[in-house]
């Protein structure tokens, strides 16, 4: 059954702030085999302009992942997350995220499509610090295969 | 930002120092962990075969990730990516083996905006297969 179309615009309360800690970024970035010193020296971060050590360009999904759980877990929409695959992704920056930011996401639905029988998802999550000011906006797209058989 | 590359020593066709990325399965682990996506279908493989895949996948933010390296190797300040985007089109299938596979990535800039800001076209590859498509960084140089 088709996803229904009322739900795109909508928009759902911003997430409790994450806060950036700078092991974590260390985390990732080891995780990624990234080995920047921006992401984990400070002096070095400082050298290229930055207050702090900075975040590799993919770790706002960690968080803008969890955030768009409500849309995934949202009863009324009713979306099958065992059939959903991951179509997209793309970040618009207005800064790198940096440690000891405390980031609150606002996860909006784009649009919904029916495309071969797959329902398509494009979520909006923005991103802002504890100062309202914007950080990073991730696009996802969210393709729901359709059941076999039908 | 201090990208250490100038705009004016670039121009369209110029090509980003090509790199080759190895994913393990080890490596998708603590990709798991770090990123907290837990879900099975990259390291699992009774799982991922259940639902269809040829064996485990990695995660395609993980390829995201390294991809993105050729550009923030290139410019030193990660901070200048203003904008990176990719589509999943194939997914990179990990063997349960020490040598797991790799992906091959390679940049050239495709425009020159205004602002000092270039576009990056990245082609990242598997095994001779596209496993990213439209994958396009925005950045600022110096």
């Amino acid at each position: 059954m088709p996803l229904d179309q009322s739900f795109v615009g909508r928009s759902y309360p911003p997430t409790a702030p994450y806060e950036v800690g700078r092991e974590k970024i260390r985390e990732f970035a080891e995780a990624v085999g990234d080995a920047n010193p921006a992401y984990t020296d400070a002096e070095a971060a400082k050298a290229l302009g930055h207050p702090d050590v900075i975040a590799p360009p993919t770790f706002p999904f960690v968080i803008t992942y969890r955030a768009a759980g409500q849309v995934v877990a949202d009863p009324e929409l009713g979306l099958d997350y065992s059939r959903v695959v991951h179509g997209d992704q793309r970040f618009a920056y207005t800064r790198p995220v940096r440690a000891g930011d405390r980031l609150s996401v606002t996860v909006t639905i784009d649009s919904i499509k029916s495309l071969a029988g797959n329902d398509v998802l494009s979520v909006r999550g923005e991103v802002h610090d504890d100062s309202g000011e914007h950080v990073v906006t991730a696009y996802m797209t969210l393709v729901s295969r359709a059941p076999e058989g039908e | 930002m201090a990208a250490r590359i100038a705009f004016d020593d670039v121009e369209v066709g110029t090509e980003l120092p090509a790199q080759t990325f190895p994913v393990t399965r080890a490596a998708l682990v603590r990709y798991a962990g770090a990123s907290g996506d837990f879900n099975p279908i990259h390291w699992n493989e009774r799982f991922a075969r259940q639902v269809g895949l040829p064996d485990v996948i990695a995660h395609g933010m993980f390829t995201m990730a390294e991809a993105v390296r050729v550009v923030t190797d290139w410019t030193g300040d990660p901070g200048a990516v203003v904008e990176y985007g990719v589509r999943f089109t194939k997914p990179v299938v990990v063997p349960d083996d020490d040598a797991g596979t790799a992906v091959e990535v390679s940049a050239k800039v495709a425009a020159k905006l205004e602002d000092g800001l270039v576009r990056v076209d990245l082609l990242a590859t598997c095994g001779g297969q596209k496993v990213l498509g439209m994958s396009r960084a925005v950045v600022r140089l110096a």
